[in-house]
């Protein structure tokens, strides 16, 4: 665990670091391999960039409309640069709606488009893996295995350990696309989106539960656990109804 | 030529979803599993790790007293730009919500300040929230300060609700922040 990284008279907070690093890496990959899936390197630095700004605004925006009494005895707080101020769920709506406004009036084609920024989408959440190791957040449940870590007062899952691994398989499992076939599946289907959120939401649902943070029902069952089993629903079926078309237009 | 896969897709497909409806099932939280209130740690969910320490007035003040009150736990020192930044903030929320029960205590490393330093700076900016001294360092250590300032917003049951290492903190910050702890108070 590293919090923080003292560089000279600087303090850097580690994961806000890793996830600008894991940013950087995404794009230059996501460029890289655009041509592979049908884009341009422009197009999904231009969309990306786009999503990012909005998404960031809107986190910003929606806070302040949560908290409005907060901002109107003190103004200056809306130009703060404290990310403690930013609502990430409204940031991820209003980026992805910025990020729909801008591939609508390209006239961007979806699936293509999707796919293309699955590798951003993949290094990142490698990212986020990293960022929780270097934080001690999103920590695991007690435990006597040999493999469990010091943590929080505690010999614990390295739920966090476990997020880095399954996270760099899945980049791994969905790079490179092999040549010809793939690229028409990935044209007429999104197959490699729909494959890294089956995968993640595979993932998500195991290490879910091990977390010793979940936050779960009455019942004792974790809310991300349902939202994870219902994304890889969602995903399966869409790769289903792809190799379905797919098999159609080969016939 | 198939693949197992291709061939099998759809009764793969429902096995896979099958096996994650049973492990959300078994892995549903034992009790006792999630940390909130077990142990002592400085994290979020956890409980507040608890310290008696001496004020600049000399009164001693100890966490666990302050019990059914929410409170900040502000790590500073004199010399730290941010912390000295972010005090007027604080200074204005602790007159605006401390008759509602919220309270602040600014822990001084003193181990990396000094006394009349700090004492100098709570005149300079007429600071009437406990100043603690934090002498030989142990508060700094079991709160694992890495990087001044560090607040802790600690609940009315003693849980930790966020940690802020850095800053300053603004005001709209510290503001939606009581209001959340208070809003929770029984």
């Amino acid at each position: 665990m590293l919090p923080i990284l003292q560089i000279g008279p600087f303090a850097v907070q580690t994961p806000g670091l890793v996830l600008l690093l894991g940013l950087w890496l995404g794009l230059t990959l996501a460029e890289r391999l655009a041509p592979r899936y049908g884009s341009e390197a422009n197009t999904i630095y231009n969309l990306s960039f786009t999503a990012l700004v909005a998404g960031i605004l809107g986190a910003r925006l929606s806070y302040v409309l949560q908290y409005t009494d907060a901002f109107i005895a003190s103004p200056i707080s809306l130009i703060s640069l404290n990310p403690a101020l930013l609502d990430p769920v409204g940031g991820a709506v209003i980026g992805v709606f910025a990020a729909a406004v801008y591939g609508n009036r390209k006239q961007l084609r979806l699936w293509p488009t999707l796919n293309a920024i699955t590798p951003l989408l993949a290094v990142l959440a490698i990212a986020f893996g990293l960022s929780h190791v270097a934080s001690g957040d999103a920590f695991g449940m007690q435990t006597d295995l040999p493999w469990g870590i010091q943590l929080w007062g505690a010999k614990r899952h390295p739920t966090q350990i476990y997020e880095v691994i399954l996270a760099s398989l899945i980049l791994w499992a969905i790079l490179p696309p092999s040549k010809g076939r793939s690229r028409l599946t990935s044209v007429l289907t999104a197959e490699t989106f729909w494959r890294f959120l089956a995968l993640s939401a595979g993932a998500r649902l195991f290490i879910e539960g091990l977390r010793g943070d979940s936050l779960a029902l009455e019942n004792g069952v974790r809310i991300a656990q349902i939202a994870a089993w219902l994304v890889l629903a969602l995903s399966l079926w869409m790769l289903n109804k792809g190799a379905e078309q797919l098999k159609h237009e080969t016939d | 030529m198939k693949t197992l896969l291709e061939k099998y897709r759809i009764p793969t497909y429902l096995f896979v979803l099958i096996l994650g409806a049973v492990w959300t099932w078994l892995s549903a939280v034992p009790a006792g599993s999630t940390s909130a209130g077990e142990i002592p740690a400085p994290q979020e969910g956890f409980s507040a790790p608890d310290f008696s320490l001496r004020s600049l007035d000399g009164d001693t003040v100890t966490l666990s007293e302050l019990r059914g009150q929410p409170v900040l736990i502000n790590l500073w020192t004199s010399w730290c730009a941010p912390c000295r930044a972010e005090m007027p903030a604080m200074q204005r929320i602790h007159e605006k919500y401390r008759e509602r029960g919220f309270v602040i205590l600014a822990v001084n490393a003193t181990n990396q300040d000094s006394p009349n330093s700090a004492a100098a700076f709570v005149a300079e900016h007429g600071l009437t929230f406990p100043i603690l001294l934090d002498v030989d360092g142990s508060v700094s250590e079991h709160y694992h300060l890495r990087s001044l300032p560090t607040s802790f917003f600690v609940n009315s049951q003693g849980i930790i609700k966020e940690v802020v290492i850095g800053g300053p903190m603004s005001e709209a910050l510290l503001q939606t922040r009581v209001d959340n702890l208070l809003a929770e108070a029984p």
